[in-house]
């Protein structure tokens, strides 16, 4: 798990963040997600709610069982979701 | 360009992201000159109202539901879409279109703005909340923004008195421009068109604007307290015990005072007019039909104070955030915890709450099962009984019986409601997926008086004029069932002996023998059908006893001696379950826009509350009872 450590030039899945985890978009693969959604439905609900490449994100809250859902700011925004759908957003 | 100075009418229909504040611009723009409706066959709203610009120009505009894209996720999102695109065959297309969006929160509003470009109507653009904007330091640049979007722009402070005179003046502009060419086909945006969009969006933001170098933390620090594991969820614990404690107690002195003030009148007709038809029609029909609507105010009232303001602080989604994995353990949806929790209280207030649940699956699910909770109206019942038949004996030195039963029917009713809620999800939605948990969590806010008003007096409204007018039918029907025929003159029995309640509960009595009920029961569900605690009257004057339900005592006494136990508990039973408010049952059609669902919960409330009885009481004669 990764708390607000210098960004690491892999690319991390924003899933796995704990709070404090922050960095920039660097691509969105909805692809075995395990999401109810198919990856076409993932990739443009994620952008419609502004997660595109080069948003800068961080992981403000999470929730108390399992630690789902996230807070995330993205950009100027804070959205809510879930560990599972923010494992499509790769940070670096 | 065709000028549209000639038209009389002209179609304006305000859409944007949710939290933009679009709302309180059309509460500014139409003020009290709206009405609210249903989409014919949806649960999703429809709010219109008109007008007048300083050019003459008489606009309807009509709200649109929330959406990030016209590529439609829910159907409040299709609503939307269609309208937009001229899709609805109930709605005119719209001649303009006006976008709205929150001036400190741009990128999402911009990528929609070059979405609804391709629709070929005029657009106009309000950055709302831009007081908000300039006080956190954010300086935009409309006349640049207008250049690189193409668009014309205008600022608002919609809750702010004079602050929508720059919309009202562009619509005049827009309106007597000229329709924009409508484009043949519109598809719904690729993937590869979404993001390309939003690059482009937050490229113009980056040109048209300037962010101050410290950013605004207030949410921030607010919600590292009210979104913290713990402490978030005590606070909404506190939240919900307190709007609960609202909706069930503080409602009641006004309530009563509802009741008394109706009675009074309903006594001032009585001694008005001769006794007969006319009197019984003016007082228990009439006055009684519309005191019985009018009492339900309070609670709905008060509820949605809360939700209003709850809403607007930008509160709701934390405590959807906060409560998701605990409803979903429990599946439910997140936000059903508000329409649910109210329904202990009465289940017409909590049915019409269920509007704060935006996926239709969900809504519905919550409408059938809210219903089950034991709601207050079925107290003055289990009391009857409960005291009449179950004796006031302790449980092992601490617990008393009669408090054991009380709890065991509470209980009862809410692990229905779950194992309803599981059983229509699966028998109805099972193919349907559950959307995934995303949603934006907006800044705080504070909520305008003015526009929390003018919110309940909108759903003040709704509810007398929707609901209450089916309510006030069904209550005449019952009226006229316990009424007539009037009973021959000199006739020795209680007069509800001759109506075609009577004949009713008689016809149905062979139904019901099987689960221990005696005709009396058969003919006092009849009119019990009114509203759950009427049972307890009905019971009155079945078994000759006046006083109404204040002769609750009298009544206990008589049933100790005729009913057997088995035949009692069996009753309670079937009052945890049975469809016995008519009242409910409007509201539901009422909400669902349709009578399907109300017709699905009577039907499913009726076979539950029968084999429930059928159980208890086949149990209980065999224990002996």
């Amino acid at each position: 798990m990764l708390r607000g450590s210098p960004p690491v030039l892999a690319h991390s899945p924003l899933g796995q963040g704990r709070p404090g985890f922050r960095g920039r978009i660097a691509a969105i693969d909805a692809a075995g997600t395990g999401t109810a959604l198919t990856p076409d439905e993932l990739e443009r609900r994620l952008i419609e709610l502004g997660f595109v490449e080069g948003a800068a994100v961080e992981i403000l809250h999470e929730g108390i069982i399992e630690r789902d859902p996230i807070a995330v700011r993205v950009d100027t925004a804070t959205v809510a979701l879930r560990r599972r759908e923010a494992m499509a957003i790769l940070v670096v | 360009m065709n000028a549209m100075a000639g038209t009389a009418a002209c179609h304006c229909a305000l859409v944007g992201t949710p939290n933009s504040g679009k709302t309180a611009l059309f509460n500014a723009l139409t003020g009290s000159r709206q009405k609210v409706a249903n989409y014919p066959g949806v649960t999703v709203e429809r709010k219109a109202g008109v007008v007048r610009t300083p050019a003459g120009l008489c606009l309807t505009v009509i709200d649109l539901p929330g959406t990030y894209s016209l590529r439609a996720r829910s159907p409040d999102e299709e609503i939307t879409r269609d309208v937009v695109l001229g899709r609805l065959a109930s709605e005119t297309r719209p001649d303009l279109l006006v976008c709205v969006a929150d001036a400190t929160n741009l990128r999402l509003a911009l990528r929609l703005v070059l979405e609804l470009k391709r629709v070929g109507r005029p657009l106009l653009l309000v950055l709302n909340m831009i007081d908000i904007a300039r006080r956190r330091g954010i300086e935009i640049n409309t006349a640049v923004l207008t250049e690189l979007l193409g668009v014309p722009v205008v600022t608002s402070v919609a809750v702010r008195k004079g602050g929508i005179d720059q919309v009202i003046g562009a619509l005049d502009g827009l309106a007597l421009g000229g329709a924009g060419e409508a484009s043949g086909s519109w598809q719904p945006p690729t993937v590869a068109e979404l993001r390309a969009a939003q690059r482009r969006a937050d490229e113009i933001i980056r040109t048209a604007a300037k962010f101050p170098a410290t950013p605004d933390t207030l949410t921030a620090r607010l919600d590292s307290v009210l979104l913290h594991p713990v402490a978030g969820l005590v606070i909404l614990f506190v939240l919900l015990f307190v709007m609960f404690q609202a909706v069930f107690t503080w409602a009641q002195p006004l309530m009563e005072l509802i009741s008394s003030g109706f009675d009074r009148l309903g006594g001032l007709a009585h001694s008005a007019i001769p006794p007969g038809l006319a009197q019984s029609f003016a007082v228990d029909g009439v006055i009684g039909g519309v005191g019985s609507v009018v009492v339900f105010l309070p609670q709905i009232l008060i509820l949605f104070l809360f939700i209003l303001l709850l809403e607007d602080l930008g509160y709701m989604a934390r405590a959807a955030f906060l409560m998701d994995r605990i409803m979903g353990g429990a599946g439910l949806h997140g936000r059903a915890f508000i329409p649910l929790l109210s329904s202990f209280a009465c289940a017409i207030p909590g049915i019409m709450s269920t509007r704060v649940i935006d996926n239709r699956r969900d809504r519905l699910t919550t409408i059938l099962v809210a219903p089950l909770m034991t709601c207050s109206a079925r107290i003055p019942v289990y009391t009857l009984v409960v005291a009449a038949f179950i004796p006031a004996t302790k449980v092992w030195g601490l617990f008393s019986l009669q408090g054991l039963v009380m709890f065991g029917l509470y209980a009862a009713g809410i692990s229905s409601a779950l194992g309803v809620s599981a059983a229509a999800k699966y028998l109805f939605w099972r193919e349907e997926m559950s959307p995934p948990f995303m949603l934006e969590l907006p800044d705080y806010k504070l909520p305008r008086a003015g526009s929390v008003g003018l919110g309940l007096v909108t759903r003040a409204k709704a509810f007398l004029t929707r609901a209450g007018t089916t309510i006030f039918a069904m209550m005449m029907l019952v009226w006229f069932l316990a009424s007539f025929p009037r009973p021959p003159a000199g006739a020795a029995g209680p007069a509800i002996d001759y109506s075609l309640a009577a004949t009713i509960g008689r016809l149905i009595h062979p139904l019901l023998a099987p689960v221990g009920f005696n005709w009396q029961i058969s003919v006092a569900l009849i009119p019990g059908m009114a509203a759950r605690e009427v049972a307890v009257a009905a019971l009155g004057t079945v078994y000759s006893i006046t006083g109404g339900k204040e002769a609750a005592t009298a009544i206990g006494h008589t049933l100790a001696g005729q009913w057997s136990l088995a035949t009692a508990l069996a009753f309670l039973a079937w009052y945890i379950f049975a469809p016995q408010c008519a009242s409910t049952l409007a509201v539901i059609r009422r909400e669902t826009g349709s009578s399907k669902w109300m017709l699905v919960t009577f039907g499913y409330m009726l076979a539950l509350a029968y084999a429930a009885a059928f159980a208890v009481y086949h149990i209980a004669t065999a224990f002996g009872a």
